[in-house]
């Protein structure tokens, strides 16, 4: 379990850094209810390339479907640790 | 005006004609070019003409593997990430439709629509990311007026078209451009064993007198590669005498 709860979190470390690389933000604002579009100025093409920014560190497919319900920072931990749990 | 020093280019299909002209004036405009195709002995032979900033990677995009990992293998060889896709490579399998095999269609549209969507793909995850890039496919005329005998050819070519507007919706907020030059009649080894009866007819339907070269076409190519083209995107440029003025 302690091993586990240290997985996720590293996820979720990863996740805020891969973010804040891609759309230029400042940490503190990658809160996990922050939402890409809304709160961080992504536009259409950002959610794609951080989708393809989650895919390649994590060595995870996100099929399309999927990744058009990631919409905050949440979505995207969630989505990964489920695909990293299966 | 034109300069492209400190950009490097990757031209597809340079050991043929267009591409070899293409590559010479980009290079002589200062871009470090990356010379594509499937003749090694002719790309290095045209690299080595050319001196420094030229550099050679064999590929056949028949092979979509091999054509997935040009872009790779061209910005390993520059020592650079690339500026300017230029996609030139094609072939042609001419026949009137009733007699033209499954291969024939399957051949044409994988090496001059479904590499150049591969070499773009590639290309643009880097442009994107950099905020620039130049995405130059060389068409056809006959993409847009019909040939007979190319059904196969002339779909390849609308369909580059087509996927270059969509590029260029897709690729502008990032500051990356996609067009397409339209070639007509150029003076090839091809056209060269035409009879003279045939070449008349043909100069007779230009407006400007004469076939094409293959500087036309490339210059039309370093246009639409540098800083002074950078508000025109998912546009064609026709260059083939007043032939056709679409």
């Amino acid at each position: 379990m302690g091993i586990r709860n240290e997985q996720m979190s590293d996820i979720a470390d990863k996740v805020k850094k891969i973010v804040v690389e891609h759309l230029g933000v400042d940490e503190s604002k990658v809160t996990p209810d922050a939402s890409f579009i809304d709160d961080l100025g992504a536009d259409s093409l950002d959610t794609v390339e951080l989708v393809m920014a989650f895919e390649e560190a994590f060595s995870v497919e996100i099929p399309e479907d999927a990744a058009e319900k990631i919409a905050t920072v949440k979505d995207a931990i969630d989505y990964i640790e489920k695909q990293k749990a299966a | 005006m034109f300069s492209l020093t400190g950009k490097t280019a990757l031209v597809t299909g340079a050991s043929g004609g267009i591409g070899a002209a293409i590559a010479r004036q980009l290079h002589a405009q200062g871009a470090t070019v990356v010379l594509s195709g499937t003749r090694e002995a002719a790309l290095q032979e045209l690299a080595d003409s050319l001196g420094e900033r030229a550099h050679i990677a064999v590929a056949n995009l028949s092979d979509p593997a091999e054509a997935d990992g040009l872009v790779a293998k061209a910005e390993a060889a520059a020592g650079a990430p690339l500026d300017i896709l230029v996609n030139n490579a094609g072939l042609t399998r001419d026949t009137l439709a009733i007699r033209m095999k499954d291969s024939d269609w399957s051949q044409v549209l994988t090496v001059d629509l479904e590499s150049p969507f591969r070499l773009a793909r590639a290309a643009l995850k880097g442009m994107l990311r950099r905020r620039a890039g130049r995405i130059i496919s060389i068409a056809s005329v006959v993409g847009t007026t019909g040939n007979a005998g190319q059904a196969n050819y002339a779909a390849a070519k609308a369909g580059i078209v087509g996927m270059s507007k969509s590029l260029a919706q897709e690729a502008g907020p990032r500051g990356v451009t996609v067009n397409v030059v339209a070639p007509g009649f150029i003076e090839t080894p091809m056209t060269d064993v035409l009879p003279e009866a045939v070449r008349e007819k043909l100069v007779g339907s230009i407006p400007l007198g004469r076939m094409g070269n293959t500087g036309d076409v490339a210059s039309a190519v370093v246009y639409l590669a540098s800083e002074e083209a950078a508000w025109v995107t998912g546009t064609t440029l026709h260059v083939n005498g007043g032939m056709a003025m679409v």
